[in-house]
This record gives C-alpha cells, structure tokens and sequence, in this order.
C-alpha cells in the first residue's frame, strides 16, 4: 500500500517522518511504498537515498485547509494513496478536520480526536493529570505580558516557560522570563504556559493505543544525551513497570487512537513520574522502538485497516539509538527540481 | 492578425529556507471571481469600489442551519439576532423573516428593532447603558429587560412604580467558566451571591415578573466546554428560583461569543482548524442543561443571541488595487482602496484574502495597505499573492460581523453596500455616503460664513 | 540603457536561477527569465521592451513600470550592473 508520510525534516530538531519511514519499510505483515510529503526544499529526508520513492512540497498549516486538501488531492491522483501518517503536532488539527474528505478519496488515516488533541494541549493537560491522580508539575497559563506579574503568587524561581506548541525556556528570573516570553509570543502566539520546574532527569515512552482504551505497544526510554536544544540524541531502551503502568493508565483515560510519545520527569526528590507532555504524534526516535521488537507505525496501519492485531507484550531492553549527522551530497539540479517543480 | 502572449509582470523571488514553500510553480488559492454567481467585476461597474457585499442566502442557510442544530438537541430554542453584530436593515430583516426576534444594546438599536416592526416582547434589551427614557419606552412596550446593574434595577422598579405598570424582567448573570478573561464586567456574579441577591430583590417586587436568565460568558470563545460549564450554573440557578420563590422562569440565554472561521492575528493555525464546531457548542451548552435534574414540562426556552457565527462568513468586501509598490527593503507593498475605517475587523483579523480574477501563476510576498494616510492603515502585515495589476480587485472574505457596524468615517466617504438576493438578484442596502450627507449635521458659526 | 549579468548567473528553463559567486537561488516567472536572458545576449533595455511588446499583450506604459520595476529587484539583489 502507499503511505503518505509527513515530517522528513530531519534536523537537529528532527521531525519523526525519516524514522516512520524506514520503520515502514521494515513492515511485515504489509507491503509499503513510501511517499514523502514536504514542507521545504531542504528536509533531508528528500535527499536520502532508498527513503521515499518520490517527495511531494504541501501547504504550511497556516495557508488553510482548503490548500491542504487541493494539494493532497492532486497528489492523490497521481500516487493514488491508500494511507496519510501526519507527524507533526501543528498539522494534526488540520488533519483531524479532513480526516472525513480523505476518506472519501479513499485515503485512510488514524488520528486522534479534536477532543483528545485538546486534552494533551498543553494549556489543558494540567486538568486532565490532576482529574485522574496523576502527578504533573503546577502551571499556569498567560495571554498578556501583565500575566506575568502574578508568577511570584504561584511559583518560585527556576520555572519553565512554555510556548503553545513547540520551545521551552528555563527562567531562573523574572527577567529571563520576559525575554523567553517575547520570543514565544512571537513565534506561537497565545497562550503562553509559566510551569513549575521539577529538578530530575526526563524518561520518554512512544506508545500506541486502539482509540477504546487499550495500548498495542510501549517502549519506554532514557535519553542517554541531550543536545542543548534538550533533544535526545542517544537514547536506551530501560525496564520500568511503573512507566508502562502509567502510559497503561494514561491510554486508558483517554481512549487514544493513534501514536504518542509521553515525557516523563521523575523527580530527584519525591521520585516520582511527573507528566510533562502528551505529544500527539511519534517521536522522532520510533525506529528504536521498531528494533527493539515493536514496530509501531506498521501497527498503527493495521490497526487503521481493522485488522486483529495482539497487543506487543515485551521489547527487547538495552536496545540503544545514537543519532549522528552525515551529509548528503547532491547537484543543484535536485534542489531546483524540488523548489521549481514542487515534487521530485 | 497575430496572437500575443497573455502578459504577467516579471517576478524574481529569492529562495530562503523555511519560506521556500510556494508548491511549485501552483498558485495558493484559486481566485474568488464571483460572490454568490455575480461576477465580482460586474458588481464593482455598477456600484463602485470599495464595495460591501452581504448574502441573502448565506444568512438564511447559517440560520437554518443553527436552529436546526440547536433543535435537534434541545426541544424549545429562540434566536435573537444580535443588532450590534450588523444592523443593516435589509440584514435584520432577513434574521427576523427567519424568525430571529431582536437583541439590542441601546435605545437607537432598540428603535431601530421597532421601526423594523418588532413588537416589544420579541425584543431583549441588553447592555449596562439604558436610560431613563429607554427604559420607560421599553417596560411600555413590553420587551425583555436583561437588567446588567444594581443602579439599572433600582430604576426599573421606580418607573414601574411611578407608571403603575410592571415589567418583564431578567438578570445577566456572570460566572466564572474556566476562561479568561473572565467577564465580570456585565451583569451580577454567580459565584459570591450576587446574582442570587438580583433575584431576592426582584422577586420582592410586585411590578417585576423574573421571566429568565441571561449570561454571556466571552467572545471569539475557542472552547465549547466553557458553555457546557455556564449552561450548567444558569439552569441550577433557574432550579433554585423554582425551589425557593416556586417561580418558573421562561427562558435562559446563553448569549452568544461562538467564534467564526476568521484567523485572530496571532494565532498560528488557521481558526477552521481550532474552532470548534457549532454541533460542539450545542452539545456542550444542551448537556450543560440536562445536567441539572428537571422534568421535561419544566424546561425553560433555550435562547441564543448568536451574531459572528451567523453573520461573518455572509459578508464581502470588494476593494481594487490603487498601486504596487516597493518598500525600501525591496518588499512589495499593495495599496488598495478599502482602508481600516471601513474593515474595522483587519485590526485583530487575518481575513482571508483572495484575488478577483484569473492571474499568473507566480506569488510574492506582500504588505497590502489601504488608501489612508495614516500608518495604522495596514490590512495585511503579510501575505502571499499572486501579482496584481492596477484595478484588480480583491475579495476579502468573512466581513459580515462587525465591519459595517464599527466601520469610521474618515478622510474619505464610505462605499456602497449591497446584497445579493436569494433569486441571484442585486440590491443596494445602503448608499455610499455624499459630503452633502455627511455635513448637513453640521453647524458654521455665523462669522464664518461666507457672504 | 544596458545592464551587465554576470557570468557566474546560471538560469534554467524552469526559471530556476543559480548565482555561483554567491550561493544564492531565485525563482522568476517565464517573462522575467526571458529579460535576463536577453540581457544575458547583450541587448539593451530600449530592445528588450521593444521585443516584449512584440511578444507579449502588453501596452507599453505598463511594461515600462513593471520593467523598472523588476530591475530594481534585480539590483537589491546585485544580480545586474548598469554598464
């Protein structure tokens, strides 16, 4: 079947569209082509050799629906597509509202709700922690730089500063506060989410649940480094039952359909798991959970096409990702193909 | 004779990373050169530009379409259509051909309602600034008074008093629904009993009949389960009247505030993306109501004073290119003929933008401006177009709500509008405006006067 | 009036232009490749527009304004030097 597959943005802020990939063309039970569907002329996923079989240029998020489906649409009549995989969280609202009209192409996908991205918002995750016992760090959310004034009632120094989709700073003062403030209301616009800062080291599970509650698979992991964008960029497969538990827990509550990858800090003092974030897509390191025996994107398929598929029960531990770069080389002919042309 | 080529303006674009997203060598949106089957160039030839265009159809299908919602989940539901959204009388009547009754912020909207042959009951009168004389005239003719303040009541009940008549009353009602910002600024707060002690001096009165409640929780609200939250609390407060005085009030009101599909600046996503449908704002506000234990017989009427949502994406305005410029930054700036005094909504809006006939296949980033000599006049800080020649037209989408309410006159004289009837025909609305129209309000003294 | 390009500017059919003494890549549209490429030949302004006149369903006042136009973008971007 053909697979659409967004995110080949395979930078230091890698997008997980490269990993979903290849975790696709070590499909077993289906056979896949791979089709790549790019934001920018320089994701390297494009110039990867034996990656997707052909790239496709679609409409930023922010140009409107209406551009997205026309777009999907002629890509569908020349590729005739059986499957979309979004893989970044700010196309995923779009996604969800087309998610009808590409099924009448004949495209399928499996997403979350509107109602499910909502609860993982990260404005909204606070409620949904606190509702079902579980621990997550205090916040608040701002929409006007006079917000900001009232920290000192909620907090104390360092807190974290949190844009709405994507970035974080860490303020050790008011003044860093502000200065993380205006970059974010610049990029994301509002709101803007002040949260307490828990001292402790992050732990990270990619999971994937049927969308009645069950989890199919999850793989917890250690980063094992972290770039200075807070990146993982080598990473460990651990054994950890209170994780899994708590993801058992957290797809339970909210019947999530789709992949996820949950950040956990678990705290120095208390050592406790606090919930950072609900991510509503894979992350960019799903191959390592493919290779320690649980290739999730290839579940999430068939779990699309309904078929009976038996929950993943173990993983093979110790399994290590080490993230590294490697240039590509090419000929300007196959950046002018790309940026004149739209699809190459 | 010989065929020339069609001609488009030469264009280079320097690629940047991160921008270099036009897909190729495709256009963005296709271009809007018709409104409702009229040609957007034979609208401009026989009424000028700017030019506003509102759609008979499109306000009648929005209506119909929410009654229909709200219907389906909930047995008795009243709209009232929302002066202040746009009051055009030509709009309103087709609101209340729908069925809508009127809600009104001030005497003017309220005469505007009776001139229109709203009778007083069918009309809510909202808004913390009624006067004397308004209210007199109001309480007269029956309508509903949404009472916003203590002072408001006090005055109610002394007119009352002093005619010997009574009144139909309600209570505007604000409480906290997990929003910000919070709307504590109209009406008495549910949560520190002021609302309850309204209702206890109300209730004492022998010329005011409490006949409902009222709130309005925000506007342009992204979150539907905020209503969930209010319908809840003004129908344990319409359970509590019954309790305590055995009083079974007509009707809520929800108010209105659903967002409509126009992009806030500052949001990154399109607002079709974000906004919650109108079936989710009627679950969220109907389950909000059977949350609270009632028989069926008790239901009071559901009533809502939607305007955006209904109105927004039924308006155009029509505006043509004035001159192409280039900033000194080499950026390309379009001056067109429809400035911030007559789309008041460019101030917090990215309206969507498209051009009015077919052009080139190449876009460009660009700054549009309207014709005002003021810096403030930017509709657009932003955006990507294809190339314009002088006297092409843009159509800018959703400018039903607001616009011709809150437009300014200024420097110049505002345009024409005009509406599209259901039978495909043209009707003027309201005419541009003369400098005769404009000055006869106007006074020389006599020592200025020229003899 | 005639306008140098220089001779690192490489520009191919699908408008896709390379400047190889900067690094830097531009689009133009089929009429603005078509003037730099008579530039590229050596003809003046004055010919240039007569040629796009013959060519294109333009008037002249039109291609007059579009043309200083496109120049001045071409200079910001030190892609042309007036000889």
């Amino acid at each position: 079947m053909k697979i659409g597959v967004t995110g080949l943005n395979a930078t230091d802020n890698p997008g997980p569209g490269v990993p979903v990939i290849r975790s696709l063309q070590e499909a077993t039970h289906i056979k896949t082509e791979l089709i790549g569907l790019i934001y920018d002329s320089l994701e390297p996923g494009i110039y990867m050799d034996n990656l997707a079989q052909k790239n496709y240029l679609i409409p930023y998020p922010s140009s409107g629906l209406e551009n997205m489906f026309e777009r999907i649409k002629y890509i569908h009549d020349k590729e005739h597509l059986d499957f979309i995989i979004p893989n970044l969280d700010s196309e995923l609202f779009g996604f969800v509202k087309l998610k009808n009209r590409l099924n009448e192409l004949g495209i399928k996908t499996f997403l979350p709700t509107f109602e499910q991205l909502m609860i993982r918002g990260k404005d909204k995750l606070f409620d949904f922690c606190t509702q079902h016992d579980i621990k997550v760090p205090k916040n608040i959310l701002i929409t006007s730089q006079n917000d900001l004034y009232s920290i000192p009632k909620h907090f104390t120094y360092p807190v974290v500063v949190k844009g709405i989709f994507y970035e974080a700073y860490i303020a050790n003062n008011f003044e860093e506060v502000i200065t993380g403030f205006n970059k974010l209301r610049v990029k994301w616009g509002f709101p803007i989410i002040i949260q307490e800062y828990i001292a402790g080291s992050e732990y990270n599970v990619v999971a994937l649940g049927d969308g009645k509650g069950n989890t199919i698979g999850a793989v917890p992991m250690k980063k094992l480094y972290i770039t200075d964008k807070g990146k993982g960029w080598a990473g460990v497969t651990i054994n950890d039952s209170t994780l899994l538990e708590l993801t058992h827990k957290i797809m339970q509550k909210t019947e999530w359909q789709s992949g996820l990858e949950l950040e956990f800090m678990k705290s120095n003092e208390t050592n406790e798991y606090y919930l950072l974030e609900i991510n509503p897509r894979f992350p960019a390191w799903v191959h390592l959970a493919t290779a320690a025996g649980q290739n999730l994107p290839e579940a999430l398929i068939r779990l699309a096409l309904s078929e009976n598929i038996d929950p993943f029960t173990s993983y093979k531990i110790g399994t290590i990702f080490i993230r590294g770069s490697w240039d590509f080389i090419t000929d300007m002919s196959v950046f002018e193909k790309i940026t004149t042309m739209g699809e190459i | 004779m010989d065929l020339k080529k069609k001609y488009e303006r030469p264009v280079i674009t320097k690629n940047y990373s991160g921008l270099m997203n036009k897909m190729g060598s495709a256009t963005l949106t296709p271009p809007k050169t018709e409104i409702c089957s009229v040609p957007v160039k034979r609208l401009v030839e026989q009424y000028g530009s700017p030019l506003f265009v509102m759609s008979e159809a499109g306000i009648r299908q929005n209506q119909k379409n929410f009654l229909r919602i709200f219907k389906t989940r909930y047995p008795k539901v009243q709209f009232a259509w929302s002066y202040k959204t746009n009051y055009l009388s030509a709009v309103c009547s087709v609101f209340h051909s729908e069925g809508s009754w009127a809600e009104v912020v001030s005497e003017f909207e309220y005469d505007r309602a009776r001139k229109l042959g709203i009778k007083g009951n069918q009309i809510i009168f909202n808004g913390p600034d009624k006067n004397r004389q308004s209210l007199k005239k109001a309480i007269s003719e029956n309508s509903k008074i949404h009472i916003d303040h203590f002072d408001e009541l006090f005055d109610i009940i002394d007119i009352t008093n002093e005619l010997d008549i009574s009144a139909d009353v309600a209570i505007r009602v604000n409480m906290d629904t997990g929003v910000y910002p919070k709307w504590d600024r109209f009406g008495f707060n549910f949560e520190n009993g002021e609302a309850w002690n309204a209702i206890k001096r109300i209730v004492a009165q022998k010329n005011l009949n409490l006949v409902g409640l009222h709130t309005h929780i925000g506007t342009y609200m992204m979150t539907a389960d905020a209503y969930r939250i209010a319908a809840k609390k003004l129908a344990s407060l319409f359970m509590d009247i019954k309790k305590e005085y055995d009083i079974q009030l007509e009707y809520i009101d929800l108010g209105g505030g659903f967002a409509s599909h126009n992009t806030l600046i500052g949001q990154y996503l399109p607002a079709e993306e974000l906004v919650p449908s109108i079936e989710q704002y009627a679950d969220a506000i109907t389950s909000g109501i059977y949350d609270v234990q009632m028989r069926p017989d008790e239901m009071p009427m559901l009533i809502l004073e939607t305007g955006r949502a209904l109105v927004d994406n039924t308006g155009y305005l029509i505006s043509s290119v004035i001159a192409n410029k280039r900033l000194s930054d080499g950026r390309r700036a379009i001056i067109i003929d429809a400035g911030v005094n007559i789309l008041f909504t460019g101030f917090w809006y990215k309206h969507k933008i498209s051009v009015a006939q077919d052009s080139g296949y190449h876009t460009e980033e660009a700054t549009i401006y309207g014709p005002l000599c003021m810096n403030i006049d930017c509709i657009r800080e932003s955006i990507i177009l294809p190339t314009l020649n002088r006297g092409d037209q843009l159509v800018i989408e959703y400018a039903g709500a607001y616009d011709v309410t809150q437009w300014m006159q200024f420097i110049t004289l505002r345009p024409n509008i005009v509406m599209i009837m259901s039978d495909g025909s043209v009707e003027l609305i309201r005419k541009a405006e003369s400098l005769d129209y404009i000055m006869q309000q106007e006074l020389i003294p006599e020592k200025f006067q020229k003899k | 009036m005639k306008y140098h390009i220089p001779e690192s500017l490489a520009i191919s059919d699908s408008g896709f232009l390379f400047f190889a003494r900067t690094g830097e890549t531009f689009t133009l549209n089929q009429i603005g490749k078509e003037i730099i490429r008579l530039m590229q030949e050596g003809l003046s302004l004055d010919s240039i527009s007569t040629k796009l006149i013959e060519t294109y369903d333009v008037d002249e006042i039109t291609l007059q304004k579009d043309l200083h136009d496109f120049i001045t973008q071409l200079q910001l971007h030190k892609l042309v030097e007036e000889q």
